[in-house]
Parts: C-alpha cells; sequence; structure tokens
C-alpha cells in the first residue's frame, strides 16, 4: 500500500528535533493501550499545541493505520486544531445560560477591539478568539475563558481589561 | 493519622484561584511553618466552600469559622490571632445574615441531597475524608454479605432509573448486561455532561469523586465487569484530574484492582477525556470515542449489554446514577424508593440557570412542581418579571410554559408535556426571552453538533435552522409554520440517536406553547420579546440621558453621536443592534421598541 506523502513545511512539528522528541515519548507511552488514538491526539494537542497534517501523518504510520483514520477523529473533535493558535486564547462560553446573559454582546465587544473574527487569530500571533461549549459555570454566567482562567459576569465593558491582560503578557 | 488541633479549608474552585487563592494557600503554609504550627494546624483544598464571589475564602474547623476576602497580607495576623491567640478574627469573617452561595451552599427549602450529600464537606482530594462519611462501606458490605443477583435485586426495589435523561431502570439494565455470556465485560461512566446549562455531574466528579468510583465498583460486581471507564469531557480538567488522584488512592488502598478487600473479586479503572463533541454522550458514540475512533452512533440493537466496548458487553450508566448507588446499599432500597412518585424515585439534581434570583445546583425529590422548584427553591425569577418558561433536560428537551407551572417533575410528567428529565438542565426565561430565538439557538446547537452520519438529522437539523433564521430575520412566510410542523416528526422519527430524535423537541413544543409569537415574527414582522435584532430599534430617550457618553464610546459601529452634557441619538442606519449601549448605560436612556 502506498501512503499519501505530505510534504512537511520546515516549521513543521515533525521537523523540529525536540518536538518530535515529545511526539515520540507521547506514542510510544501510549500505544499499547487499547483505543490509542484519542489518549496520543488529545496529549498530542495539549503539548505541542494542535495537530498538523504531516503530524496526523506520522501518528498513521506508527500506529500502522490509514492515515485517513487518523484525519478522520481529528476533524471529527472540535478540540483537535490543524494549525497553531494564537499564544492566548479566549473563550465565549455559548452556554444557554451566557447566550441568555449576553454573550453576543461580549463577543461582539471583542471583534471590534482586536478586528478579527471569531476562530481567528491576531496578525502577531498572539490572542485567539474562539467561542465554546458550555463550561459548567453557569451559576457565573455570562463567562469568558482566557487561557485557562475564567471570568464569571463579564460585561461589555470589561472586555478591554480582558484583553489588555493578554497582550501584557504576551 | 496524625492528630491536628485545627483544620482549613481552602477553596480553590477556579473563581477563587482568579482571585489568588494559591498565593494565599502558600502564604498560610509559610506562616504556619514559620510559627511552628504545620503539625498541629492541617491546610486541605477543597471545593465550593459557597462564598467565591467573595474569595479567596477558608473555613476553620472545629471553630466553623468562615473567612472571605483574604490577601496575602493579611495571613501572618490571621495566623497569630487564630491559631496562636485563639481569637477568630472578627473583620474577615462573612457576615452571617445573608447566605449568597454560587452553586451550591446550605440546602435550600425543600431539598433533599443525596448525590450531592458530600460536595463542599469533604476534601475530594482525600480519600479518608471520604471514608469518614461511611465511604467505601457499602462496598465492603456488598462484598461480604451480597450476591450479585442480590445487589442487583436491592437496586431494582429502589427503583433507581438512569439519571442521564432515558430514565431506564438501573437495576434492569444491570440484570440484562450480567445476562450475557460472554467476557470480559466492561462498564462505562457517562461523564461527558454536555448539555449547556448543566453541570451537577462536573460538581459530583470534583466534590465527591469517590462516591462515583465505589457506585462503579458495585456495578462491576453486579454485572461481573473487569475493567470500567470515565469518559469526562475535555472542558471539564479540574473534573480530570481529581477523578485521576481519587483512583490513584482507591487503588493504594486495595478498594480496585485485584482481589478487592480480599473477595477474590477484581476490577480496575480509568480515566478517558473527551475533545469536544456533544454527540458523545449518546452510549455507542462514546463507546466508539473510547475506541479511539470518531464518536459517531451505531444503531441499536445490539445493544451495549451484549455488544459494546471492543464488542463485548458493556453497562453504561451515567455519573449521577452510579453515585446514588452507595447511599441505596447503605440506607436500603426502602429508604430510596420512599422518595419519589409511583414510577420515580429518589432525588435529582438540576442545575438551575437563567432568571431566577438563585441560581446554582439543587437536588430535590422527584415529583416536586415546576412551582416549587422555581418559587421556593430558586427563590422566585428576578427583578419580579414573569415566569414565561422552563426549559429542561439540556437542547433536546422541550419547553414548558405558564399553563404547566404546577407539573410535578417526574419521567412520566415531563414526558407527557413534551419535555424530558435529560440529565438536568434547568433553565428559566422570564418573559423578556424570544422564544423563536431561544428555538433558533439550541437547533443551531444542535445541527452544529449533528455527527453527520444520518441524513434526518444533518439535513434535516440544517433545514429547520435556516427557516427559524428565516422567521427571526423577519423573512418568514405563513408557509415556514407548516413546513416545520411537517419536518419535525420526520427528522424525530428518523434519526439514528438521541440527539436527531431529540433536536426538533425545542421547535415542536415552542410552536405548540408560544404559537402567537412565531406568528408575530411572521405577520407583523415584531418580536415581542424585543430580542431579534433585525426586528427592532434601540433609541435613546432624551429626558433621562445625561450626555456622559459612555454608550458611544462603547459603540462597536460608532452609530451613537452626540455632544458631551447633551442627549445623544443612534444614527439607525449604521446600528448593528448588538445591545451593548443598553448594557453599558447607567441611566436607562436607551429603550428598544419592536
Amino acid at each position: 500500500m502506498t501512503r499519501p506523502q505530505i510534504e512537511a513545511s520546515p516549521n513543521d512539528p515533525v521537523m523540529a528535533p525536540e518536538k518530535r522528541a515529545v511526539m515520540d515519548q507521547i506514542i510510544s507511552a501510549n500505544r499499547s493501550r487499547p483505543g490509542a488514538m484519542m489518549v496520543i491526539l488529545n496529549e498530542l494537542q495539549s503539548q505541542i499545541g494542535f495537530v498538523s497534517e504531516p503530524m496526523q501523518a506520522y501518528v498513521a504510520q506508527e500506529l500502522h493505520v490509514p492515515l485517513g483514520a487518523v484525519h478522520g477523529v481529528v476533524t471529527f473533535y472540535s478540540f483537535f486544531t490543524t494549525q497553531p493558535r494564537g499564544k492566548h486564547t479566549v473563550k465565549f462560553c455559548m452556554g444557554t445560560a451566557c447566550y441568555v446573559g449576553g454573550t453576543p454582546q461580549l463577543i461582539e465587544k471583542a471583534k471590534q477591539l482586536l478586528n478579527i473574527d471569531v476562530g481567528q487569530t491576531t496578525p502577531d500571533g498572539n490572542i485567539t478568539l474562539e467561542v465554546c461549549r458550555c463550561v459548567g459555570a453557569c451559576s457565573q454566567a455570562p463567562v469568558v475563558v482566557v487561557d485557562e482562567e475564567l471570568n464569571g459576569r463579564t460585561r461589555p465593558n470589561k472586555i478591554p481589561q480582558v484583553l489588555r491582560k493578554c497582550q501584557e503578557h504576551n | 493519622m496524625a492528630y491536628y488541633r485545627s483544620h482549613v479549608l481552602v477553596c480553590v474552585d477556579p473563581e477563587c484561584l482568579a482571585k489568588g487563592a494559591h498565593g494565599m494557600l502558600d502564604a498560610l503554609q509559610d506562616e504556619l511553618v514559620a510559627q511552628g504550627l504545620i503539625d498541629e494546624v492541617q491546610v486541605l483544598e477543597t471545593s465550593r466552600l459557597g462564598k467565591c464571589a467573595d474569595g479567596p475564602e477558608m473555613m476553620v474547623y472545629p471553630e466553623g469559622v468562615h473567612y472571605v476576602g483574604l490577601t496575602v497580607d493579611d495571613i501572618p495576623f490571621l495566623v497569630e490571632e487564630h491559631f496562636i491567640k485563639g481569637r477568630p478574627v472578627q473583620k474577615y469573617q462573612t457576615p452571617v445574615v445573608k447566605v449568597t452561595d454560587e452553586e451550591l451552599g446550605p440546602p435550600k427549602p425543600k431539598e433533599v441531597r443525596v448525590v450531592l450529600r458530600n460536595c463542599g464537606k469533604i476534601d475530594p482530594e482525600n480519600i479518608e475524608d471520604y471514608i469518614a462519611e461511611d465511604g467505601y462501606s457499602a462496598l465492603a458490605k456488598v462484598l461480604a454479605e451480597m450476591t450479585p443477583e442480590q445487589l442487583i435485586d436491592e437496586i431494582t426495589r429502589s427503583g433507581l432509573r438512569g439519571r442521564g435523561g432515558a430514565g431506564f431502570p438501573a437495576g434492569r439494565k444491570w440484570a440484562l448486561c450480567r445476562a450475557v455470556a460472554d467476557s470480559p465485560k466492561f462498564i462505562t461512566c457517562n461523564a461527558d455532561e454536555g448539555d449547556p446549562g448543566a453541570f451537577m455531574n462536573r460538581r459530583v466528579l470534583e466534590g465527591d469523586p469517590h462516591s462515583v468510583i465505589e457506585g462503579m465498583i458495585l456495578c462491576a460486581y453486579a454485572i461481573g465487569a473487569s475493567y470500567g471507564y470515565i469518559y469526562c469531557r475535555a472542558e471539564y480538567p479540574i473534573a480530570v484530574r481529581t477523578l485521576n488522584i481519587a483512583i490513584q488512592q482507591a487503588r493504594g488502598m486495595g478498594l480496585l484492582g485485584e482481589d478487592i478487600l480480599g473477595s477474590g473479586f477484581s476490577f480496575d479503572m480509568e480515566v478517558r477525556q473527551g475533545a469536544g463533541a456533544f454527540v458523545c454522550g449518546e452510549e455507542t458514540a462514546l463507546i466508539a470515542s473510547i475506541e479511539g475512533k470518531r464518536g459517531e452512533p451505531r444503531p441499536r440493537p445490539p445493544f451495549p449489554a451484549v455488544k459494546g466496548l471492543w464488542g463485548k458487553p458493556t453497562n453504561n450508566n451515567n455519573v449521577e446514577t452510579f453515585a446514588n448507588i452507595p447511599q441505596i446499599i447503605l440506607n436500603g432500597a426502602a429508604w430510596y424508593a420512599s422518595m419519589g412518585t409511583e414510577k420515580s424515585k429518589g432525588t435529582k439534581t438540576f442545575a438551575i440557570a437563567g432568571d431566577v434570583n438563585h441560581t446554582g445546583l439543587i437536588e430535590v425529590p422527584l415529583g416536586i412542581t415546576l412551582r416549587e422548584v422555581i418559587y421556593d427553591v430558586a427563590g422566585g425569577i428576578k427583578d419580579n418579571k414573569g415566569f414565561k418558561a422552563v426549559q429542561i433536560g439540556g437542547p433536546m428537551g422541550g419547553f414548558l410554559a405558564g399553563k404547566h407551572i404546577d407539573l410535578g417533575v417526574d419521567y412520566e410528567s415531563l414526558n407527557s408535556a413534551g419535555a424530558m428529565m435529560g440529565s438536568g438542565g434547568f433553565v428559566v426565561m422570564d418573559d423578556e426571552t424570544c422564544m423563536v430565538d431561544m428555538a433558533r439557538f439550541f437547533m443551531e446547537f444542535t445541527q452544529d453538533e449533528s455527527c453527520g452520519k444520518c441524513v434526518p438529522c444533518r439535513v434535516g437539523t440544517r433545514r429547520v435552522l435556516e427557516i427559524l433564521q428565516k422567521i427571526c430575520a423577519g423573512k418568514g412566510t405563513p408557509e415556514d409554520l407548516a413546513i416545520l410542523e411537517g419536518l419535525c416528526p420526520e427528522i424525530q422519527r428518523n434519526s439514528l440517536c438521541g440527539l436527531g430524535q431529540g433536536a426538533t423537541n425545542p421547535v415542536v413544543s415552542s410552536l405548540k406553547h408560544f404559537r402567537d409569537e412565531y406568528e408575530a415574527h411572521i405577520y407583523e414582522k415584531r418580536c415581542p420579546a424585543k430580542v431579534c435584532r433585525d426586528l427592532i430599534r434601540y433609541e435613546i430617550v432624551a429626558a433621562p440621558c445625561t450626555g456622559c457618553t459612555v454608550c458611544a464610546r462603547n459603540c462597536p459601529v460608532e452609530a451613537i453621536s452626540g455632544e458631551r452634557r447633551k442627549a445623544h441619538t443612534i444614527n439607525l442606519d449604521t446600528c448593528v443592534r448588538c445591545g451593548i449601549c443598553l448594557q453599558v448605560c447607567n441611566f436607562n436612556a436607551i429603550i428598544v421598541t419592536s
């Protein structure tokens, strides 16, 4: 069986020896576990930050599964991204309570301030705007999650402050 | 166990952490070491003490003193006064009169806590705390005294039904899996709590993980399973961490692994993390995801009890179902069956969100009426507005209207009213909520989360969403309602799994109870609740406007103009109706009309 060739750009993690070592470590630690692919992809996503196509090809080769199987899983789940995110991720909770509590207005404000759309990253690679599913902090709606930090009861005029914090920690 | 004269519980929930709980905790430890008190005062990390809004907070036992709003600088003084001189410091304490709890405070009127009994009371990262609250004694009792058949019989007699939403009797489910002659058998715990507005399972996993683990071990014993998986969604990193700690501790004590408590019975488990797919809460999709595949459901039969994980018999239950099991064993089936209605026994946790005074978690006996939940337990509608609707059961649930206010909350009553129990989301809406917009919101969710495997769900939900978007935009036609009424039952009948079968419930139920709102959007091009953007306009009333310029500065499209200290105006041509100005105005000078 011939495998589709995926051209890896020079700055892809598979080309960087230290990132490659991280990948090898994740794969060898988990490959014998039943249902290993999800575990490995979850680890790659959290440690490297994304799962590029060359990375998917590498996982497929190591696990002896078709590339399509890996790609199918990566594109099915919303937690996996194929491109690097910004240094900071600002996520707006779109759970019911947050939606009713005013998430749409918060998104408007952030889009206006950063001049990017949801799902995009600022040109300097600093901030990515995302909407996410209910984070389960409904009693504090509306919630904005900056990286791992939860900001509850956010009003539109608090957004500049939230974004400034990301810009300062750049 | 070492003897401590004082126990300090420090809340490490996200909100308290954001307010610097870790720094405060480190400072406290350092100060106790410096004062030579570290062997006398035990510091524990815990969850929700109830005042996160005023955090960081901590509780000191045995006095039961609750300190809030502490900073690193307060610690030396506090340690000296409280722990050396023995004088609780008044100024850091919570005002005793008013308890404004976050997710979980002291039990509210009419609450009965079974599943949530230990949450906020014990240190979830310390198995000894759980054992001190009779933890794992149900397991010891069962392994020593009961056969698997007796255990199943006990659960069946308790009347416990699956808390994941469908309400299948737990005892019967276990018996079906036990009867299958194949091995090995597996157990999965569904902790993929994806319903927006629901966070009951997160609270149990973070606050009392061992109750779930004990329930799973008991279930494994009943059906003869050798391995279990807890499938937890990726959005709950703290729950995953707490569970991993708990599993390790249980293993260390011989409660998991080979020959549990010398009984000859062996069982072990691990946590598997999801990756953000709502449909994985469906049991066959969940199984596919644990196997490392795309989380797509498959037709049943064969049911997982016969062919589940890796083709082997698998029993899947929800977090809350498992957490109930140890209590049923300890207190007896008759005790559990004494709560609830004839067919819906026991208690159920609900996450109350939306426009009520006390949002958060509650646990109530089944059969309680909506009125009691909203007005007694949740403290009534916010700002004394009117009750309009409640949506139970997540995005697949239906809306219940004012006429259902005295309906009992149990599986049968909810189903017959066109709603469902679901996992326990309970969103209350006041009269400023547009039901067409809400139906559109839920449809957007299910449409986005449809896995795409079967046509009725993939294409059908898309069509329904497009029609709802059209109506919200004021472009609906009279035929649209007829199309919706024809399409929705088709999607329901022909979809493969619960997601598609339930996807149209919000549309069908809102059409039934709030048809007038749909008609207002279509015939009068008007949104009665003043929510749908294309049908409303924002205006500034000159009299109350002070010209403070707050609205103009916050407007994303610079549609507001006016001189400082003079009344402002909104240019309706550039206004995008985002509503920011209304939210930021301090003088109620902005009104919405439709």
